[in-house]
């Protein structure tokens, strides 16, 4: 469906290229829902910006291709890929509150996409968007069709925003943060009724978020990235519950649970590096505590381990390295 | 609705009021228009003849009220210099000076917000930094040097228009003469307009450029990209919408500096409009045409702004809303 191979964005600044993806491959199956988790400015939402092509200057993909339906979209011209927008790949943003037009109504919104991706009369258009409208859950369509982004709450104007993304019936989704600025008790009705929308149309989706609880729920498979990278790949109970990447270990380990109390959360020492400094080798290896030589040297690819993907050194098939027995250890009390 | 109307429509009242008051004041300030009026050989009793027959005899709250009840009926009295009804010498000009005020303003909105489009979409092309640089000439430059610059290349050196005057001019209807009907009215009108419109041009062009850009960067841009809409929509109506909110208000603001900075430019260009008029009035110190003019500055300048609020609500469903939501 997508695929992603060898991805790199560059940002050139005065002081360098800034390296914010780097050698990014994933593929994405009809129907399916991947997760991508990781902290702030590990490259989740330049992934997805990346794919749909709507970097911000003087971000640019510099390597690495983009194929959807086995069909590559990096190279098109711009002029052929505004079509491919909407049509075939969709995007929901973080913040539903600043995503729709403030001085056009929904009904407006809803029939000039329609009708950007689909030979329809004016009519035919507002027919459309009425029924999209239900299909997302909003209340009475008939008369919001007129209504105004001001006059719909936070969770109402999200369901307009999903509405809007799947209204060409695209075949892949990207949700950016889809949950994150809306009230608690609201995020779970919107991936709710974004998962069923996509499960009933068939359509793919790339999940972005921080929150592992959102993922838990909704995805399939899960990515995990770090500085720019893609550290572990695989399926979300594999993930879940037996991480192979110490990072995704440690990551897993800082959830709160609210079933098992531990006195205190368990934290990875140290921050990410910033882009414009990332070490060596595997970029995790400073706060790693089974980094060796080999660490700071090479850097890995994904590969096999456990049940996923994961890059790390300790997974190597001809060579694994050894796990420091004086932290294996502690390291599995953290561990469920 | 209505309640905002009658709001700014009492707040408009206010603010005439209080430039009555200022207009007003200029009788009891700038000396006495008897003296002036009659000369040396006049005797007592012709003075206070003339007094009376003015007004001036009695109390000054009743003067103010004189005053207040004429100029709300366009009643100004007599000009001190030219012993002619005030109004009838301003109605005179005015067509003058509107036409001129007038097409300025269509010159500078017209260009400003399309130059301010190109170069916020175009803003790393040269052509864009080259319109960028020389908008600062016009920021900067003041109107009767650009006047006198143009009246040098165009008139005396090219001699392709004319450097002065309004050229011929048709009448329509009981008073108002055009010169928009006519070849050599059409081409004295173009340096003075473009003279006057200028600086609001380029006034309006940054203005533009900046809330273009502001408005670029939004979610709600990204997101209409995301939906797949072609650039020009995106650009041109779901860009340019937000950005003319912001611009509705300066461009009214800048309506009436057209018509208040139109004096300098009708100086320069001999221009036969109310600026003019004015500058003859002041130099004869002809108060009640002084207050006149006044007075009609500060009516086209609240009129505008009330235009201008309707217009916000026209633009903005927010505001129309009433009681939902933010």
């Amino acid at each position: 469906m997508l695929s992603v191979r060898h991805l790199r964005v560059e940002f050139p600044t005065r002081h360098g290229t800034l390296v914010a993806l780097d050698d990014v491959s994933f593929d994405i199956a009809p129907g399916e829902v991947l997760g991508v988790v990781g902290e702030s400015g590990a490259g989740k939402s330049m992934t997805g910006n990346a794919v749909i092509r709507l970097l911000e200057p003087p971000g640019h993909i510099a390597a690495g291709e983009v194929l959807l339906s086995g069909k590559r979209i990096d190279d098109l011209p711009e002029e052929h890929f505004v079509p491919l927008r909407g049509r075939h790949i969709g995007m929901i943003f973080q913040d539903p509150l600043t995503s729709l037009n403030p001085l056009f109504s929904v009904g407006d919104q809803l029939v000039e996409t329609i009708r950007a991706h689909l030979p329809m009369s004016e009519k035919q258009a507002r027919e459309e968007a009425l029924r999209l409208l239900r299909e997302v859950g909003i209340p009475a369509p008939e008369t919001r069709l007129d209504s105004y982004p001001h006059q719909f709450s936070g969770g109402m104007r999200q369901r307009v925003v999903i509405a809007l993304a799947l209204a060409a019936r695209p075949e892949f989704i990207i949700a950016d943060e889809p949950t994150t600025a809306l009230d608690v008790s609201v995020q779970a009705q919107i991936l709710a009724l974004l998962k069923r929308l996509c499960a009933d149309h068939g359509t793919a989706v790339m999940l972005v978020t921080h929150d592992m609880g959102v993922i838990a729920e909704t995805a399939d498979r899960v990515a995990v990235m770090y500085a720019g990278r893609l550290i572990e790949i695989g399926p979300v109970d594999e993930v879940i519950r037996n991480p192979q990447h110490p990072y995704t270990k440690g990551l897993m380990a800082s959830i709160p649970g609210i079933a098992k109390r531990l006195e205190r959360l368990y934290q990875i020492e140290g921050s990410m590096p910033r882009l414009a400094a990332i070490p060596e080798g595997c970029a995790f290896n400073p706060r790693c505590p089974h980094a060796q030589q080999r660490c700071r040297a090479e850097r890995p690819d994904l590969m096999p381990a456990g049940g996923s993907q994961a890059a790390c050194w300790l997974h190597d098939p001809v060579d694994p390295l050894p796990l420091r027995q004086d932290l294996a250890g502690e390291e599995v009390s953290h561990v469920r | 609705m209505l309640a905002f109307l009658i709001q700014r429509v009492l707040q408009a009242i206010f603010v005439m009021f209080v430039v009555a008051l200022i207009s007003f004041s200029l009788f009891h300030y700038v000396g006495d228009p008897v003296l002036n009026m009659l000369g040396q050989e006049a005797t007592e009793a012709d003075r206070a003849a003339l007094r009376a027959q003015l007004g001036l005899d009695q109390p000054v709250v009743v003067q103010f009220w004189n005053f207040v009840v004429n100029a709300a009926q366009f009643e100004f009295g007599i000009s001190y210099r030219s012993a002619r009804p005030v109004t009838d010498m301003i109605l005179e000009r005015l067509p003058a000076t509107l036409e001129l005020a007038i097409i300025s303003a269509i010159f500078a909105v017209v260009m400003g917000i399309l130059l301010g489009i190109y170069t916020a979409l175009r803003r790393r092309s040269w052509l864009a930094n080259f319109i960028m640089t020389a908008s600062l000439i016009g920021v900067s430059l003041p109107t009767f040097l650009i006047g006198v610059l143009l009246i040098y290349v165009f008139a005396v050196e090219l001699g392709w228009l004319p450097a002065f005057g309004r050229g011929e001019t048709v009448r329509l209807g009981d008073w108002w003469s055009t010169g928009l009907l006519t070849a050599s009215g059409l081409r004295s009108l173009i340096l003075p307009a473009i003279t006057l419109g200028l600086f609001q041009l380029t006034l309006i062009m940054r203005l533009v450029r900046a809330e273009m850009l502001e408005v670029l960067s939004t979610d709600y841009i990204k997101f209409a990209r995301a939906r797949g809409l072609s650039k020009r929509v995106v650009h041109l109506r779901h860009a340019l919408k937000n950005t003319m909110i912001p611009v509705i208000t300066i461009i009214g603001l800048q309506l009436g500096t057209i018509i208040a900075f139109a004096i300098i430019t009708e100086t320069v260009f001999q221009w036969p409009g109310v600026g003019a008029l004015f500058i003859t009035a002041v130099r004869f110190v002809d108060v009640p045409v002084m207050a006149a003019y006044l007075m009609m500055i500060a009516l086209v300048f609240v009129v505008i702004n009330l235009v201008v609020d309707l217009l916000y609500y026209a633009v903005d469903p927010r505001l129309r809303a009433q009681g939902g939501g933010k």
